[in-house]
């Protein structure tokens, strides 16, 4: 067996064609991860190009209409490019550029990855290529001129059901193709070893600043801390610094869709079984034969049938909890904030604060919950105009 | 050892290729036993895959076909019961992981065991994921078809040391699907696989023509082909049997001169 295990989740489930690129980049990883130099300058990246520390915002007028504990936010829309995918994007390019790549790829759902993964690309000095499922692209139109605005390449993927799932096999098939000069930036806390422990060290700023601000605003840790997952990137990132933190709930909300008793859902932890699929053990939506669901959900990035396999553990041990949210719920969520505190997030992350709508009101007003913002919402106001009944135009 | 030996007893070989239930479950039994009487030596059926990440877009097709067809992992196993009623020829599965996890290991190759099927090969288990299967194939007699890749260099001699039935060499970097030139040096991979064991290597991805069969044979044990074979029954549906009939015939006929 492998290592870079989770429990009995993770491993490296992919074709003999990428071993040896997966060992040399476990290897490279391991080493930079110790590299004094390597850290200083993603730092500095991070500070400087992408604006970090991001803001632990307290939500003032959302905590006196719910009642209840006090709402932190924790700001990842106001990074550059407008989501946490850049904190990752930055790190395995930079790694990329290390290792002496020259091209990378990326697969993307919202787009929001393939954005962070092009901006790192054209800032660095890499070509780039980014598969995104053929829905998405229509789904997310601005998102991918903005990736060409970039000058990365953007691949509509025909096969499969056209999203988020589709975009990763595409992905998996280019790198087999063409490995030697060429990183495969995934863009979630998934896929084989290492890429799941490296993708949520990349995350992990997100509560490594938020533990340290939420200790110097309240005195005292977080009831507990919220994010939305898909893959799962932005919760891992939101989740690891307080996993130690026994007293702090962590709670994932995943994308009901139409509802979990319907066939349109991506909720992976409440309707899916163990698998391996997309080179790791974890818990995929999946059918009676072992064939992988085309799952659903009004969020593209939240539109995946697996979670990345540290989320399976935490969720095993019962340290974290992942709750569903459904379409319509997380939109309402998504109007509520823009009116109650003049944000417009994404609407995956609208799905984090709907649970934190129905959390915070629960505790007593002495606690604090944070909700990671993991994105703005500028990519979803056409699409949730089109929800509401209105054809705008982007 | 299992009867994919046989495979390999009369020279060179020819391994054909077909997804089950593409275009139905009788028409894939008729082109295995199409196959067999064209010359084929041993012939490897894929479990339909929702998510087919090692192959081209011949093969996800055909996946698609099957699926929709609504073909089922017990399907594919009475499958091999059907050709089993009148044919010996040696059988393997490519199969991904998922479906086999998902059925469980054990009960998937006492299935197996049951149906007489030979070997398996899986894309997305790798050696250091083998115990995944390892035990419970043993058990059911039931050879792990390994496969080494253009990229595999310095992991080459310890795939090779436990693989069993025949070694999968891919060709070629990337998926499955047809290619005009192959530019790896197979010769180097099996003479690494040759110093460490006597299991037989066959060549597989990218071949279509018999051109091509001659030159793979003239150094490997056998040649596999996949997509050449599907894009004959995408073409020609139900009515395939002669189209396969002729080609695989004169692959074979390439590469018993390639083995010259």
């Amino acid at each position: 067996m492998t290592t870079g295990r989770f429990g009995p989740f993770g491993g490296q489930y992919i074709p003999e064609t990428l071993m040896n690129e997966i060992h040399r980049l476990e290897a490279a990883y391991n080493h930079y991860k110790a590299d004094p130099d390597f850290q200083a300058e993603l730092k500095d990246l991070l500070d400087n190009y992408a604006n970090r520390p991001s803001l632990l915002y307290y939500a003032g007028k959302m905590t006196e209409d719910l009642g209840g504990a006090k709402i932190y936010l924790k700001r990842e829309d106001l990074n550059h490019t407008g989501a946490h995918k850049i904190n990752n994007a930055l790190g395995q390019c930079l790694l990329a550029k290390k290792m002496g790549k020259t091209r990378v790829i990326a697969e993307t759902g919202a787009g929001q990855h393939g954005v962070a993964t092009a901006t790192a690309a054209a800032f660095l000095g890499l070509e780039c290529e980014v598969f995104m499922g053929e829905e998405d692209t229509i789904r997310q139109a601005l998102n991918v001129y903005r990736m060409e605005l970039l000058g990365a390449k953007v691949h509509a993927v025909t096969s499969g059901s056209r999203v988020l799932k589709d975009a990763v096999n595409e992905a998996m098939r280019e790198w087999v193709s063409r490995v030697s000069d060429t990183h495969y930036v995934i863009g979630s806390a998934m896929g084989p070893h290492p890429f799941p422990t490296m993708v949520r060290d990349f995350q992990a700023v997100i509560s490594e600043e938020a533990r340290k601000q939420i200790l110097e605003r309240e005195g005292k840790l977080p009831a507990a801390v919220l994010a939305c997952v898909g893959g799962g990137s932005n919760a891992i990132g939101m989740f690891y610094h307080f996993i130690p933190d026994t007293g702090v709930r962590l709670i994932g909300s995943e994308a009901a869709g139409r509802g979990i008793d319907t066939l349109e859902h991506a909720a992976t932890i409440a309707k899916g079984k163990v698998g391996i699929f997309h080179g790791m053990k974890s818990i995929f939506c999946q059918n009676d034969d072992g064939q992988i669901d085309q799952v659903y959900s009004i969020s593209a990035g939240l539109d995946y049938p697996g979670i990345g396999p540290e989320h399976a553990y935490l969720h095993d041990i019962g340290r974290a909890e992942y709750v569903p949210v459904k379409d319509d719920e997380a939109v309402a969520a998504f109007e509520y904030l823009a009116r109650t505190e003049g944000i417009i997030c994404a609407i995956e992350s609208a799905h984090a604060v709907y649970t934190a709508m129905q959390v915070a009101p629960q505790l007593s007003k002495d606690d604090s919950i944070i909700v990671c913002l993991s994105g703005r919402g500028d990519k979803d106001v056409a699409a949730i105009a089109r929800y509401r009944g209105r054809d705008i135009h982007e | 050892m299992s009867n994919i030996k046989n495979a390999f007893a009369g020279g060179k070989a020819f391994i054909g290729f077909l997804t089950a239930g593409d275009p139905t479950l009788e028409k894939s039994r008729e082109y295995i036993l199409t196959m067999e009487k064209a010359g084929a030596d041993l012939v490897e059926i894929g479990i339909p895959f929702s998510d087919p990440i090692a192959e081209g877009p011949v093969i996800q097709e055909a996946d698609l076909r099957a699926l929709a067809g609504h073909t089922t992992v017990e399907d594919v196993f009475r499958l091999v019961e059907a050709v089993r009623q009148t044919s010996q020829i040696p059988l393997v599965f490519l199969t991904y992981l998922n479906p086999v996890y998902h059925y469980g290991a054990e009960a998937f190759f006492a299935r197996c065991e049951k149906a007489g099927l030979d070997g398996i090969i899986i894309p997305d288990m790798p050696l250091e994921e083998r115990d995944e299967c390892a035990g419970a194939a043993k058990r059911h007699g039931v050879d792990i078809i390994s496969m080494i890749a253009p990229t595999s260099h310095d992991r080459i001699a310890d795939i090779a040391r436990v693989g069993e039935g025949f070694l999968y060499v891919v060709s070629s970097l990337g998926v499955t699907g047809t290619r005009d030139t192959i530019n790896t040096d197979l010769k180097g991979i099996i003479d690494t696989v040759r110093s460490v064991t006597d299991v037989p290597a066959a060549v597989g991805f990218g071949i279509n023509t018999p051109e091509q069969a001659e030159k793979i044979a003239a150094v490997a044990d056998g040649v596999i082909v996949g997509s050449a074979i599907v894009k004959l029954i995408a073409k020609y549906g139900t009515e395939a049997a002669g189209p396969i009939y002729d080609y695989v015939k004169a692959m074979k006929e390439a590469a018993l001169r390639g083995g010259k």
